[in-house]
Formats: C-alpha cells, structure tokens, sequence
C-alpha cells in the first residue's frame, strides 16, 4: 500500500511536470468546441485540460484515449497550449503506469512481432502479385536481419516489457 | 536537392499496394529520383506507439531514417501518419541534442547511427513545392474532368507551427493539385474535420470512430461529388473501408470512391485504373470508372 502511495506520488509529479503549460488555461472552450470527437464520443479536451496536472484520476479517463490528435484544439487555442503534446505525454504515463488497452495491446504485439502496425497477409500478397509488385514489400517482411535489428531497439527501449506489464497491471486496476 | 527514398509505411504495401504501384509509375513519369528503402518498418504510427512510449517511438523512427540517411537521399512518404512520425522524430534528432545521444545508445547496438542530415518529406508536400501545379499539369494526358471531395487529413498540415505550409483554416494547395489534373474540387462543409481513425481511436473504439467519418461521408455525399481524394492511407481505409463497416453498423449507404492522390494523378497520367489498383471489382470505383470512360 506504501508503495502504490508513493508511485501514485511521483505520478503525479510526473503529470505535473508535463502539464505546466496547462496552467494557462482559462477554460473558454474553442478546444472543445473544435474537437471532432467531442461531437461523436464524450471526451470533453477542456476538462481534460483542466484535470491535466492536479489529479492522477486524468489516467483512469477513458475520454484520454478518444482523441484523434487532430490537433484542431491545440491550433485554436488562444493562450497557445500544446494540448494534444501534453495529452500525448498523459499517455505515456497513464501506459507506463500499467494502463494500455486491449485493442492497443494488439497492434503493439503486431509491432513487436512483425516490425508493423498492420503487417502483410495471404489476401494482400495476392493483391500486390496481381497488379505486377512483389509478393513481399522492401521492408522489414522481406529483409529478415533487418526486423532483427527492429527487435533489438524495441527490447533496448524496455517496449516488450511496458506492454507486457500494461497487461497484468491492467487488470489488477480493473479487479 | 537531394534524391528520394521512398517510405511505404504499413497500409500501402499492406492493404493498399495499389498506392504504392500509383506511387511509383507516377515517380517514374514525373522523372523523380526516387528509390526503394530496403529493411523500413512501421514508422512508428504517432497516434498509439508515441502515446505508450516516447523514446521506443524515437528511436524506431531514427533507425527508418538512417536506412535513408545512408543513402544520402531525403525520405518521401505518401501517409500522413508517417510525415508526421519522421518529420517530427528528425526534427527533434536536429534540434535536441540530448535526444540524438539517447537514440544513438540504442542505435548502436545495431551498429547503426543517425545523424540528422537529410529532410522528410510528403509527396502532396513535395509535388507542390518542387514541381507546382502548373508542371504537373504540363505532364497530364488525360484530363479528369470530375468533381472531387479533398481530404487533407489532419498530419499533413497540422501542428501548422511544425510543418510550415500555412494556416489548416482554408489551405488550397492540394486541391491545386487535383484541379491541376483537370478536376473540379468542391468545397464542402467540414471538409478539414478529421477521417477518425488516428490517435488509436479506430483501433480500441471502433465504433465511436466510425460515427466521425459517417459524419464526414454525410457531409460530402450532399455536395454529389464523384470520389474522394486524400493523402493519406490510414484515412484512405477510415473513408474507404469505413463504408462497409457504417452500413453493417446502422446500415447507412455510401457509394462513394475514394482514391489517394497519386491514384488520381496515375489516372491524369494516363495508366490504366487496374494498375492503379483502382480494384473495378469494387461497385463504388466502377462508377468512377464508367464516368470516365464515357469521356474518353
């Protein structure tokens, strides 16, 4: 229990140190009144601009992983803020903090795995034979030592790691 | 000004090869010196590996535009998504010098470093500084008399403060690029709002993320336009495949094509829409290509 205390402290010095730029907020709106998303979903960027910093609950937001980083509201934001910079940089600390969802888990598994988001399959293969490409694109799926190289920099970085993590945590916060 | 090596990314050559087929017979027309990049990987995609894990993001990024770098060449894309990975990851290599160290580390566990020494480019970017809209449509041979929906996406535009090609209020140079071609670009509303896939909204909320581009599709189906042209292929798919998903969903109907710019540009250059990988199997693209034909 200390030590969750103590992670949750340094946390929130974390989300503090990225947030300093939120400050300047004075919640007038055109964040949210230029976010395509606040219109389909129920993120609201201007409460998430003013959470950013003062509490960890912003991590447990579900409405932090519903922006598109269209940017719109950090283009029209009057007072200048990197909104979806810190919103991005909430992120990483809501993922390092044991919190990726399922769905994200499985593109980075695709990542780890195959060197992309979206690797090829049997339908695609046939596509590209059709139109007169190669059955495998100049990438990491026909250079095998080169999708080692990719292997070795996302275990240096500790990626496997932090996804693989993200899983058990998550669910230990959801119990 | 240097060459070109071309980055596919993951959607081209994965799920849209015809993009990349496009992509390169209109290099080759266009006498661009371009070359393959051998080894890339996934760039990696900024919305979700960026929000999980700032230096993985960097340093996967480094690696692609070493694989250019030591080619001496630029980096063009045709995503996005990608632009705004490698041309953000390159300029933080540029301007931050802690950063650069931190990348090399890893880098040179792979006997790899980066130096921070060519440029990244996007091709809608690249073909209206370097060559404008009046050279491209000195090469056009067919002229497209339709009208089309532009589509910028947001990433190649936005963080403006970054990119540098102006306000994203009204930009006008890549509908320039299509009425170069012969086409009419209809203005349409919402026409800068975003396709809804990026930041892993598609990924982890498939159906809030669709109920964007129904919005988005709405819009442009009242103006009657014959297709939809964009930049991108991660909203390429949104708008594309996202048909399909809307009407398992709720059943709404769209029929309308949606081709990436150098699909388009093939076209005006005069290659045959399957090579293009302009699939006539797919009932929306037969429209387009029926309208076309008849003006042959």
């Amino acid at each position: 229990m200390d030590d969750k205390n103590a992670t949750g402290k340094d946390t929130l010095d974390k989300l503090t140190e990225v947030s300093t730029d939120a400050l300047k907020c004075m919640q007038c709106g055109i964040c949210s009144s230029s976010c395509p998303s606040g219109r389909h979903t129920s993120l609201n960027i201007r409460k998430l601009v003013k959470m950013a910093g003062k509490t960890t609950d912003i991590l447990d937001s579900a409405e932090l992983w519903m922006c598109t980083t269209c940017y719109n509201c950090q283009e029209r934001c009057p007072r200048g803020i990197d909104i979806v910079e810190i919103l991005l940089d909430i992120r990483a600390i809501s993922a390092h903090n044991g919190r990726i969802l399922p769905e994200h888990k499985e593109v980075c598994a695709m990542l780890i795995e195959h060197g992309h988001a979206v690797p090829i399959n049997e339908e695609n293969k046939m596509k590209r034979t059709g139109i007169g490409l190669e059955e495998l694109p100049e990438t990491v799926h026909k250079y095998k030592d080169e999708l080692e190289e990719v292997k070795v920099l996302l275990s240096s970085c500790g990626f496997e790691e932090l996804v693989m993590q993200a899983g058990i945590s998550g669910k230990e916060d959801s119990a | 000004m240097k060459g070109l090596s071309l980055f596919l990314g993951c959607l081209v050559p994965n799920r849209y090869p015809g993009i990349e087929m496009a992509t390169k017979l209109c290099l080759a027309k266009l006498d661009i010196d371009c070359v393959d990049l051998e080894g890339a990987s996934c760039c990696p995609a900024p919305g979700v590996f960026r929000s999980f894990d700032r230096t993985t993001w960097l340093t996967l990024a480094s690696r692609n535009i070493v694989l250019s770098e030591q080619k001496d060449r630029d980096m063009l894309t045709i995503c996005n998504g990608c632009f705004s990975t490698l041309e953000d990851a390159n300029r933080s290599i540029k301007e931050d010098e802690e950063s650069k160290e931190d990348v090399n580390r890893h880098l040179e566990k792979i006997g790899r470093e980066i130096r921070g020494d060519i440029n990244v480019r996007h091709i809608i970017e690249y073909l209206y500084q370097e060559y404008g809209p009046e050279k491209i449509a000195s090469y056009v041979e067919r002229q497209l008399n339709i009208r089309v929906a532009v589509h910028y996406g947001c990433h190649l535009i936005k963080p403006t403060k970054d990119r540098g090609l102006g306000s994203f209020e009204r930009p006008a140079f890549f509908d320039e690029l299509v009425t170069a071609l012969g086409a009419s670009s209809v203005e349409y509303p919402d026409k800068m709002a975003c396709c809804g896939a990026g930041g892993g909204v598609r990924s982890a909320m498939k159906d809030r993320s669709l109920g964007m581009t129904e919005a988005k599709l709405a819009r442009i189906e009242e103006t009657g336009v014959d297709c939809i042209v964009n930049s991108c292929p991660f909203c390429h798919m949104q708008l594309d495949a996202g048909q399909t998903e809307i009407k398992e969903k709720n059943g709404a109907e769209f029929n309308i094509p949606v081709l990436h710019y150098t699909q388009l540009l093939g076209l005006a250059l005069g290659f045959p829409a399957e090579m293009l990988g302009i699939d006539t199997g797919i009932e929306k693209n037969r429209k387009l290509m029926d309208l076309l034909d008849s003006q042959v």
